[in-house]
């Protein structure tokens, strides 16, 4: 259908449309007119990726000089490849309606392992090891040794793109990964590289997190892309994590005993090369006296790791001169390294900003300011110029001197903590330093400061005012959309009692309540009994599972849910947890039916949908508070404090409630789907807990079932159970939760969307 | 009647392959024929067949056992009927069978093929579905409608539906529980009694193929069957909370070998890209970023004891279910290969390491039709298809065994508004005199609606449960399936508008009338002598009557028009 948006003509590739995505919409429209960013929650399943493409694209084609570029960002691949799939649909949709082909072009990028055609390289299983090899073949100076020596081994794929692919661009047309891989291997080029070429052209891009918000990658990636671009993070409300692990390092003893064979080798190869090929080195010197922007003339294959962010200032300056030469700065680095060994050798907790570390690194060892900020540079630049292959084996001498450039660019957002044990094994010595961003406003900067309008969205962003607050931007637009439904298709049930009155609740005090484990375990037991097909639970941490597991498995209560059906629990190793989901839907697939059991935070509760018959109850047992004793997580909330004026409590409801209601809302996909959220601790019952759940899980917690009992829980289920699995046609929703383009123009019906929308 | 003289006719000029006197049948004395196309059997001293039958009507030949006394042949007929033939002729008997079983054994095949289709295809059905075996019973074997008649209508309904359904019976699966039925419960001298029946024991073979290899190598030479459950049940592998610590267990092997096909099925990873937590994330982390602090970290390198076992037991959980959906598709895979060569070896072949994969059960969803956002309802419908649940007992299914009971919370609010409302209602309460009952009409309605009443007969029903043998209700129940099947038969003859259903509603009175006769009046005599309520039968009886008043109206209307 054609929609008129505020006077934009939006396309829309479907015969019907939910009111909410009209909202949604408007409200985006909004944010574009603007230029500003936004920050938009809706549920999943009511279609919110087509209505963000669709007006998008849309505002492109009315405005092609006010937005350029639309970049999209998800988090996981399959969402990445979803995303391109809905953007095929209304490219259809143009075509055919408009009677023209359109000269749009749009790709999804990713990693190597995903794009790789080379018949050895792309038969590699894990990412790091495609991305080592692929170095290894395409790094300037192998090529340059190809040159002279044909023998030598050079990716053709990759010769072919650098010889030709560069000077015809990619015909407009939709490109998902695969689509790329088969031009790719029709051409003979690498898709890869010419997918990196090419988005600095392309009209949309899809791709990961990482590319825009990964210093270390963005700055390889993302550099070039036009200001007047709209960049939208989907699936969104994890972004502040996103943000601080890409910052934070970690050095164990093990990563220092790396790094010391590292420079070891450093050290030999530089002696061999002074003997044959001194030129080389000095050849070097001179170019890091003319500054790093030189150096950084790169090749964009030599680039392996960039720098995390360094300040443009800082690549118009020469390098300080005593790292300039080859020996010095690996001396410089051993230096480094044992004054790093020192600080490991502690017997109790030290916390410090990185001021004081840099003034006791001064004092101990002399090492200044300046030259441990150019450290990353000068690291990379040795590496290219003594031609070491396999730079993955140089990733603790690489993440070492990140780490000096970090520490010495930025004076706040960031502490050290160095641990000499783990507070659960006390008698064994395991020291780790641990220099973590609390700051999640540091990485997203320069999107928010460099691009036309940034849009925030998901399905869970409650509540809303968060995130300006810790990503520190001030939006145009915030809104939050529900779910508008024919039927109620969710049962959002607070269990906060036993049977026998025992108050549940996951708290740190009656965690190893018998009374708890076993009422847990009484309600998985009834759910079993009466919910038909598949059943997810989640609880607050493995360590937390794995003790619940154990005792049920004691007390006989998992082998009578066995009568019902299947169990399997997720691990701590993704490949056994793969394997344990798939046959969870194989066993949901043929009837059986099946309890996963899972946790709250794990990879399970952020990436795995649960879809109609793969998750007709949702079981959140507990709080998924974060693990409150860490003294990282003390240092960020202190920062948050005093920074964002956010209350401690606050911050970690609020991050419990994102993560609960992420696990529940697994289970709905859709209007035509159900399922039952039980919610199975009394503290939810609380207004500030329960307030900040999502608004359209929300609204459909009545009075009546903040506390109930397992029997009340169990019988309320069963009647929502019965009243769902009754024939839902496409005539109940019509008008309803589904408008044609006729209902959706009649007056009464956009005042009713109005109206609904402003109640946020 | 033309038919059979047509028969009869033809008969003469068959070609006669084998000729057997002295065969009795019935306790009859005759000889029994072997013809082309038919064997047949006439009494001694007549020229008739009074036993004919089709080869292509035979579904098999049986054999009396050698040391009997009598020797006998039967044949089993596709439907359902057998006759037996005894070879009497003293010295020859034997070799009397012997040939006549030969030539059927060759004959039979030939016209097997021939054999129609439908009629496999109703003797499948009749298998499968005992309500509808009952009622052929009652209505085809008791000679109250012919085979056609009651195929008529019924075969339709089954080449409309998939066939492919009915290729496979629906095996049934393994309990995921049956190591919980197995709970020891001391037996008060310090001693622990576990409960093994043979189902638990298949169980376990079908689930875990490593426990029945032991099996079969260790008992009974080695050990009784006794010594090797018992060994079972005190071996870690049974109790795998407990960490494996001596190796001269004999079942630390099959734990082994359990952990090498967890392995594998690990190694070989996932085929649904949707489900592959490894491939996910487009680029993960590198080592040494990124804030872990966040969960205490278990490596498998520090855990305490009680850690891994607790792992353990969760591997445990996760191994156990795989192999019980595997067993289910395992079994399956039998079944299969079981149609096409009857050898068992099948069961060997199949995968032991819990891997159910390749099973015709489960395919993996196509990535690219995963990959597109499903939002059904925003588009005209498309279904998939699905696998349609084969049921035995589809009452069972639908009622369930928990009766229903819709829960209506009502608020506090909700009552008191209510109460309000009705204390509204009274306090305004007018009779409006001129629209009340005649007091005539309202004694009546009392009447019928006090006890006794004619609107109070409903708990009758409820007494017949109580009242009625259940043999007696069972035969009851028979008669309204049969009464009712004929009804249909007769039912859909109207409108009679062609000479085919004039034929056939004529036909289709008759065969009302003669169950009256045979059937209905039978159990009206015995209900009768048993001194219950002639009742039971009344609504049968006006079902009856409705049908034959209808017949009627329509004869005289023919009648009008012929005349």
């Amino acid at each position: 259908m054609k929609l008129n948006i505020e006077g934009l003509l939006v396309y829309f590739p479907y015969d019907y449309i939910y009111p909410e995505q009209y909202s949604y919409m408007l409200e985006l429209k909004r944010t574009l007119d603007a230029k500003g960013h936004g920050v938009l929650e809706m549920p999943s399943g009511t279609g919110k990726t087509i209505s963000l493409l669709s007006l998008i694209v849309a505002y492109q084609r009315a405005f092609p000089l006010e937005v350029t570029k639309l970049i999209y960002c998800s988090r996981t691949v399959p969402e990445i490849e979803k995303v391109v799939e809905e953007l095929r649909k209304l490219m259809e949709f143009y075509s055919k309606q408009t009677r023209e082909s359109n000269n749009f072009l749009a790709l999804a990028l990713s990693s190597r392992r995903n794009l790789c055609i080379h018949p050895e390289v792309s038969s590699l299983r894990f990412g790091k090891e495609v991305d080592g090899k692929c170095h290894s073949l395409t790094a300037s100076y192998i090529r340059a040794q190809h040159h002279s020596n044909p023998s030598f081994p050079v990716c053709q794929f990759y010769e072919e793109f650098d010889a030709v692919g560069r000077q015809v661009p990619l015909p407009a047309g939709i490109y998902n990964l695969d689509d790329l891989k088969d031009f790719g291997r029709r051409k003979g080029w690498c898709p890869y590289y010419l997918a990196r070429y090419s988005i600095l052209h392309a009209n949309i891009v899809v791709y990961s997190y990482h590319y825009l918000l990964d210093p270390k990658i963005a700055d390889l990636v993302s550099k070039e892309l036009a200001k007047k671009s709209v960049v939208v993070f989907d699936e969104a409300h994890n972004i502040d994590n996103v943000c601080i692990d890409s910052m934070s390092v970690n050095i164990t003893r093990r990563t220092l005993d790396h790094c010391q064979n590292n420079v070891d080798t450093l050290h030999n190869t530089i002696h061999k090369i002074k003997e044959t090929d001194a030129a080389k080195l000095k050849e070097e010197y001179r170019r890091l006296v003319e500054g790093l922007k030189e150096a950084n003339v790169a090749r964009e294959t030599d680039v392996y790791l960039s720098n995390p962010v360094l300040p443009d200032e800082i690549l118009q300056e020469a390098v300080p001169g005593t790292i300039r030469t080859a020996e010095h700065f690996v001396g410089f680095l051993r230096r480094f390294l044992e004054y790093l060994k020192s600080r490991l050798r502690v017997q109790h907790v030290i916390q410090e900003s990185a001021p004081q570390f840099l003034k006791d690194i001064y004092d101990k060892v002399c090492i200044d300011r300046k030259p441990l900020r150019f450290c990353a540079e000068r690291l990379q630049s040795l590496l290219r110029t003594l031609e070491i292959t396999d730079i993955a084996d140089f990733s603790a001498a690489t993440l070492i001197s990140n780490f000096a450039t970090l520490v010495s660019t930025y004076s706040q957002g960031f502490t050290i903590i160095i641990e000499p044990f783990e507070d659960r094994t006390p008698t064994i010595a395991n020291p780790v330093l641990h220099f973590s961003c609390m700051d999640p406003s540091i990485a997203i900067k320069p999107v928010f400061q460099r691009f036309q309008s940034v849009i925030i969205t998901s399905g869970t962003l409650s509540p809303l005012d968060i995130y300006p607050r810790i990503l520190d931007f001030h939006p145009v637009t915030m809104a939050s959309f529900t779910m508008t439904l024919a039927r109620t298709c969710l049962c959002p049930l607070i269990v906060g009692r036993g049977n026998d009155q025992v108050a549940l609740s996951s708290k740190f005090e009656t965690r190893e309540d018998f009374a708890v484990i076993r009422n847990y375990g009484n309600l998985l037991m009834e759910m079993s009994a009466i919910v038909p097909d598949g059943i997810v639970a989640f609880f607050t941490s493995y360590v937390y599972m794995e003790n619940i597991v154990a005792s049920w498995y004691e007390q006989g209560i998992l082998e009578n849910i066995q009568r019902n059906k299947l169990i399997f629990i997720e691990t701590q190793d993704a490949a056994e947890t793969s394997m344990a989901l798939e046959k969870y839907q194989e066993a949901c697939e043929n009837g059986r039916g099946a309890i996963l059991l899972s946790v709250a935070r794990g990879k399970v509760s952020e990436g795995i949908d649960f879809v109609h018959h793969f998750g007709r109850a949702v079981i959140m047992f507990g709080v998924p508070y974060v693990y409150t004793q860490s003294r990282i997580l003390k240092a960020r909330l202190e920062y948050l404090r005093d920074q964002f004026q956010i209350r401690e409590n606050d911050f970690l409801t609020f991050d419990a409630m994102r993560h609960a209601a992420q696990c529940v809302g697994r289970a709905i996909r859709g209007k035509t789907d159900y399922g039952l959220m039980i919610f199975a601790d009394k503290r939810y019952a609380r207004a500030d807990k329960r307030g900040k759940l999502p608004r359209w899980i929300q609204e459909h917690i009545t009075d009546g079932s903040l506390n109930l009992t397992v029997d009340e829980a169990v019988q309320l289920s069963k009647h929502f159970l019965r009243q769902m699995a009754q024939p839902f046609r496409q005539e109940d929703q019509l008008g309803l939760s589904l408008l044609t383009l006729e209902q959706l123009e009649s007056e009464e019906m956009l005042q009713k969307i109005a109206q609904v929308a402003h109640q946020t | 009647s033309l038919a059979f003289s047509f028969r009869a006719m033809a008969s003469l000029s068959e070609e006669v392959l084998l000729v057997v006197k002295k065969v009795r049948q019935r306790k009859q004395d005759g000889t029994l024929y072997l013809m082309a196309e038919r064997i047949a059997w006439g009494p001694e001293g007549k020229d008739r067949f009074t036993v004919s039958h089709l080869y292509a009507d035979i579904r098999c030949q049986k054999i009396s056992p050698d040391g009997k006394a009598k020797v006998q042949l039967q044949l089993v007929l596709h439907s359902g009927e057998s006759t037996t033939f005894h070879f009497a002729n003293e010295s020859t008997a034997l070799k009397d069978r012997e040939a006549a079983k030969e030539l059927l054994q060759q004959l039979l095949p030939k016209f097997k093929k021939k054999a129609n289709k439908e009629l496999e295809e109703k003797n499948r059905m009749l298998q499968e579905d005992p309500v509808l075996f009952q009622l052929y019973k009652d209505l085809v074997v008791s000679q109250v409608i012919s085979a056609e008649e009651f195929w008529a209508n019924r075969l339709g309904g089954v080449t409309n539906t998939d066939p492919a359904q009915y290729k496979y019976k629906q095996e049934v699966g393994i309990s995921g529980a049956f190591l919980a039925d197995i709970r020891p419960q001391t037996d008060g001298c310090n001693g622990l009694r576990y409960n093994l029946t043979a189902d638990i024991i298949e169980s376990i073979f079908r689930t875990y193929p490593a426990v029945k290899q032991k099996y079969n190598e260790n008992v009974p030479h080695n050990l009784t069957e006794k010594e090797f459950w018992t060994r079972f049940f005190q071996s870690h592998y049974f109790h795998r909370d407990r960490i494996n610590t001596g190796t001269q267990d004999i079942f630390s092997e099959c734990a082994k070998q359990d952990e090498k096909g967890l392995k594998s099925m690990v190694v070989q990873g996932v085929k649904n890209p949707l489900v592959d937590l490894l491939s996910l994330e487009d680029k993960t982390l590198d080592e040494g970023y990124g804030v872990c602090g966040a969960q205490p970290s278990t490596s498998n390198s520090n855990r305490t004891v009680k850690e891994s076992s607790n792992y353990a037991i969760i591997k445990r959980f996760n191994h156990h279910s795989a192999m019980v959906l595997a067993a289910g598709s395992r079994k399956g895979k039998c079944m299969m290969f079981y149609r096409e060569t009857p050898t068992d070896q099948a069961s060997e072949t199949s995968s032991t390491d819990g891997n159910s994969r390749d099973s015709d059960f489960f395919q993996p969803p196509v990535k690219k039709v995963k990959l597109q956002e499903e939002y059904e309802d925003l588009q005209q419908e498309n279904r998939p298809k699905t696998v349609p649940l084969n049921l035995k007992k589809s009452d069972r299914y639908a009622h369930g065994p928990v009766p229903l009971q819709s829960q209506q919370y009502t608020t506090s609010q909700d009552i008191i508004n209510s109460v309000n409302y009705i204390q509204h209602e009274m306090a305004n309460y007018k009779p409006n005199l001129t629209q009340v009952l005649s007091s005539t009409v309202a004694t009546s309605a009392i009447s019928a609606l006090s006890p006794g009443g004619v609107l109070m007969q409903a708990g009758a029903q409820q007494a017949i449960n109580q009242m009625v043998p259940s043999e007696v209700q069972g035969e009851l129940k028979h008669l309204y399936v049969a009464a009712g099947e004929l009804l249909r038969h007769f039912w859909s003859c109207f409108p009679v508008n062609t000479p085919f259903l004039e034929e056939k509603v004529i036909k289709m009175k008759s065969n009302l009338e003669r169950f009256q006769l045979t059937k209905l009046r039978p159990f009206q005599e015995k209900i009768q002598r048993q001194y219950l309520s002639t009742n039971l039968t009344g609504h049968l009886e006006e079902m009856l009557q409705t049908a034959y008043n209808k017949f009627h109206i329509w004869q005289t209307r023919r009648m009008m028009r012929k005349t």
